[in-house]
């Protein structure tokens, strides 16, 4: 191991990527301000995070944490301030400067061409010359190194296309480490990952640590604070309100410091009262490019009651909730109020479920929720444009009644800003979410889908939307909830299916069970589940 | 942040890209020993020194505004339908077969039967490639530039084999009965006191042409269908979620967009030449791709890019006619119009970002 820290050193060559050892931070930020017209997005950063820590910066989306890491990384000048990299004042006006100071980046949003190759990905911008074969040559060697020495897993002959989300994050990493980076910065990392993933992420940047490199996560959920930095600063509306040694605080206390006040992270309900059966579901089946993903599923949920579907990302859930949201064709049969419907044919759509009763908050709020160039209230009637209350007459539609009724959702549900007229895209992700939970709650269905209601939502608004989740439970509401967030699906739901590779593994009582046997049973091993119960 | 103010980039940014083409075009006449200001004066004066000259200018425009609208509902819905000149000679058929085959007593009936002969020949010619499209997943990219091809080849044979009248060595209709003919520009104007020239084939259609603009800014943004339409062409997938049928809008974007295509011949054909000519499209259908580009795909846009257009085809021939610079300038200034004002204008607004956030610092 220590071979390969000097063969990397030794090939820093021209480069002035280690800092001086005399200060024992890697990086100072001192009076950092910016502003983007009248927003002030910073405001007298402070902040010093030791050598070979892990660093968190928390805070709720817009508190201005990625304008003070893309001041960090050139992207943005600050207005005033100074950095520090290893105790020397560092100017960085561009990336480059950046990435020569020892400073690395890995984006929420991968930088990576789809059709290359890792390793042509790694040296894409780091060549050695106009001739490609030396600098894969020593490129290769390198990585495989660095690949072992971290446990990256990645071959370099991979194309990016062909890898998982978790692994081209770790050719983000890579590229980093490859530019001598000694500060690795990482926006947002997890968004994307399954929980598996994000625990091998978490293990790689330990060992990074460990290997005396600093690590500084952006992150808004509180759990990945705690179990991997060493100390954390919080964020709020542009100013840094605290840092602390993550062993020294709680995820309470953390969390009132970001949105400013007392938080329930524990959704707060009453035992469910279950009525009826709404929806009947079985033997449903869904094939996609030829490969059955949905592999005959049957189920009930009945009204008053959220039946939390658990397991990784891929297992079939997506296609559950595209094919009772009549997005995807399938086979089997279901039955809404005890009436069938098409799940097959131009009959089965969007706007008969909708007429049916379902409503559908999708997973992927701005691939699917939402038009992002759309304006607000357009989105509003997205999906109900046919309502009659939209409609002027048999020709026209409604635009005035349209922006009332927007104006009126904003209002209830707490979109910021409440303009009608404003596009989608321009609405922070909590707030986009919002917006399609106000418009699909509101229609007071009898049935409601939700996937991935909180994923890249901050904490005030995570709180918000389970409320009203719960609301519409208690109106007698049927809800089916899509989550690979364990914690909500535990918090919330009444009963729990767990996902396996297109298949039920089995239900569980959300009072009778833990994270620990809901894991194993998403990993597929029911035995072992049922015997670690019945031990 | 850095954003330009919107009359900024509505107007400013086309008019510098206008003006960049036109100075490089300059460059290009005084290269080939003219004087660029002369051809400039020729030009303008030949397309809007007088009512007469206005005709022509106008009675272009109509007919780029007819293709330009028709481009521009397609590629609301993210469709590039380039086979307007297909659209455009089918719609002339119709609107021959209407004014030749029904003995229509005034003209206003037979505007009515052009208007929907046109447009239901030019639909349906353009549902060919949609349906083509739709269900069998060839691309409408190709389709339709086929599908101009195979409307030239038609209309040879029609014109040629079924419709030359017998004796005639021309390949062209029959003229249309005199009750059919359109009521000029010049004579319509003349009725509210406004003096206009009717010596030239702009007519009522231009009015036509100006309902469409409204009825496809009505259509797009206040209708059930134009959000539909809108909606599936921002993002298919979310369009699917919200219920909206791919393959609907598919047909009914390319129907209108056919149908407007097709309308143009209400213009060219009944308006101007009274006959069926071979090729009556002059190329209006692939210009309505510049002018849907130019106008942002927004009607009123669409209606002042083509009166632009309109000038500049008016303002070429004359160029012809009365300097020694050749026709093919006017197509090359054409083109740089199109090039700056369609794919470079990125190039104009990042300078102009920076020269408006410099102004707002010092304010």
């Amino acid at each position: 191991m220590a071979g390969t820290a000097q063969t990397m050193q030794g090939l820093g060559g021209g480069r002035q990527a280690t800092a001086a050892p005399s200060s024992p931070y890697a990086i100072e930020l001192k009076g950092i301000s910016k502003s983007f017209g009248p927003v002030q997005a910073n405001r007298d950063i402070n902040i010093a995070v030791p050598r070979g820590t892990i660093h968190g910066i928390i805070g709720e989306n817009g508190a201005g944490k990625s304008t003070l890491m893309s001041i960090l990384y050139g992207f943005y000048k600050a207005d005033a301030g100074e950095i520090f990299v290893g105790g020397r004042p560092t100017p960085i006006p561009d990336s480059q400067s950046a990435i020569r100071a020892g400073i690395g980046m890995v984006f929420q949003h991968f930088k990576l061409v789809q059709n290359f190759t890792v390793l042509e990905n790694v040296i894409l911008g780091a060549e050695d010359g106009p001739l490609l074969k030396s600098s894969l040559g020593r490129a290769r060697r390198e990585l495989e190194a660095l690949s072992q020495e971290y446990e990256l897993d990645v071959h370099p002959d991979a194309l990016i296309e062909d890898l998982s989300v978790g692994h081209q994050q770790r050719v983000e990493i890579l590229k980093a480490l490859y530019r001598q980076a000694e500060i690795l910065i990482l926006d947002e990392p997890t968004g994307v990952l399954t929980p598996e993933e994000a625990d091998h992420l978490f293990r790689i940047l330990r060992g990074l640590r460990d290997q005396g490199k600093t690590v500084i996560l952006i992150t808004h959920k509180l759990r990945e604070i705690m179990e991997t930095t060493d100390n954390v600063s919080v964020m709020r509306r542009g100013t840094m309100v605290a840092t602390v040694k993550t062993a020294e605080t709680s995820p309470e206390a953390l969390a009132e410091l970001m949105v400013g006040r007392k938080v329930l992270l524990e959704v707060e309900k009453k035992p469910a009262t279950p009525g009826r059966v709404v929806l009947e579901v079985e033997g449903l089946t869904v094939r996609t490019d030829g490969v059955e993903r949905l592999k005959g599923v049957s189920f009930q949920i009945r009204a008053g009651e959220i039946l939390g579907i658990a397991g990784v990302a891929g297992n079939g859930q997506s296609e559950l909730l595209a094919a009772l949201g009549g997005i995807a064709s399938a086979g089997g049969r279901i039955a809404m109020n005890g009436v069938d419907l098409p799940l097959k044919g131009h009959h089965s759509n969007g706007q008969t479920r909708r007429a049916a009763g379902i409503s559908h908050v999708p997973e992927d709020r701005q691939a699917l929720g939402l038009i992002m160039d759309f304006t607000a209230w357009e989105n509003v009637a997205f999906g109900y444009h046919n309502a009659p209350e939209y409609q002027k007459n048999a020709l026209l539609m409604d635009n005035a009644a349209l922006r009332a009724d927007t104006e009126k959702k904003m209002k209830t549900f707490d979109v910021r800003p409440p303009i009608p007229g404003l596009a989608a895209k321009s609405f922070s992700g909590g707030n986009q979410q919002k917006i399609v939970v106000a418009r699909e709650i509101e229609r007071n269905p009898d049935l409601l889908l939700v996937g991935q209601p909180t994923r890249g939502v901050d904490i005030g608004a995570i709180e918000f939307i389970h409320k009203q989740i719960v609301a519409l439970r208690d109106a007698g509401k049927a809800v089916l909830l899509v989550s690979v967030e364990l914690d909500e699906i535990m918090s919330l739901s009444d009963r729990i299916l767990v996902m396996f590779d297109g298949k039920i593994m089995g239900e569980r009582d959300p009072g009778a069970t833990d994270e620990r046997e809901l894991g194993m049973m998403m990993a597929g091993m029911t035995e072992a589940a049922k015997l670690g119960k019945d031990a | 942040m850095d954003k330009l103010p919107r009359w900024a980039d509505v107007v400013l940014v086309p008019l510098i890209c206008l003006i960049i083409a036109f100075v490089i075009c300059g460059v290009l006449i005084w290269g080939i020993g003219q004087d660029p200001a002369d051809a400039l004066k020729i030009m303008v004066q030949g397309s809007l020194g007088s009512t007469y000259a206005w005709g022509y200018t106008l009675y272009y425009a109509t007919n780029f505004m007819f293709t330009g609208l028709a481009v521009s509902i397609a590629f609301q819905a993210s469709l590039f339908n380039i086979g307007g000149e297909g659209q455009a000679t089918l719609g002339g058929l119709g609107v021959a077969l209407s004014c030749l085959l029904i003995p229509w007593p005034h003209w206003t009936l037979a505007l009515i039967g052009s208007i929907a002969a046109s447009a239901l020949f030019g639909a349906a010619w353009a549902l060919i490639p949609a349906w083509l499209q739709a269900r069998r997943g060839s691309h409408i990219v190709i389709t339709t530039m086929m599908f101009n091809f195979i409307s030239f080849a038609l209309m040879n044979y029609v014109l040629v084999n079924m419709l030359r009248p017998l004796g005639s060595m021309d390949p062209a209709s029959a003229r249309f009965p005199a009750a059919v003919n359109l009521p000029k520009l010049g004579d319509i104007l003349g009725l509210v006191g406004i003096p206009f020239s009717s010596k030239n084939p702009a007519n009522i259609s231009l009015l036509i042409a100006l309902a469409a603009a409204v009825g496809v800014w009505a259509l797009m943004w206040h209708t059930r269908l134009g959000y539909e339409l809108r909606a599936f062409g921002k993002s298919e997938k979310a369009a699917v979620y919200a219920g909206i049928s791919p393959v609907r809008i598919t047909l009914y974007a390319l129907a209108l967009s056919g149908g407007l295509s097709g309308m143009m011949a209400i213009n060219a054909v009944q308006g101007e030449a009274h006959r069926l000519l071979l090729n009556s499209v002059e190329g209006a259908g692939f210009i309505g791709i510049a002018v849907a580009l130019m106008g942002r795909n927004h009607p009123f846009g669409i209606v002042l890019a083509s009166i632009l257009f309109g000038f500049l085809y008016e303002g070429g021939s004359q160029l012809a006619l009365g300097t020694s610079i050749p026709r093919e300038v006017i197509t090359v200034l054409q083109a740089l119009v199109i090039l700056f004002t369609g794919a470079l204008p990125y190039m104009v607004q990042k300078p102009l970002e920076h020269l408006f956030a410099l102004r707002r610092r010092t304010a």
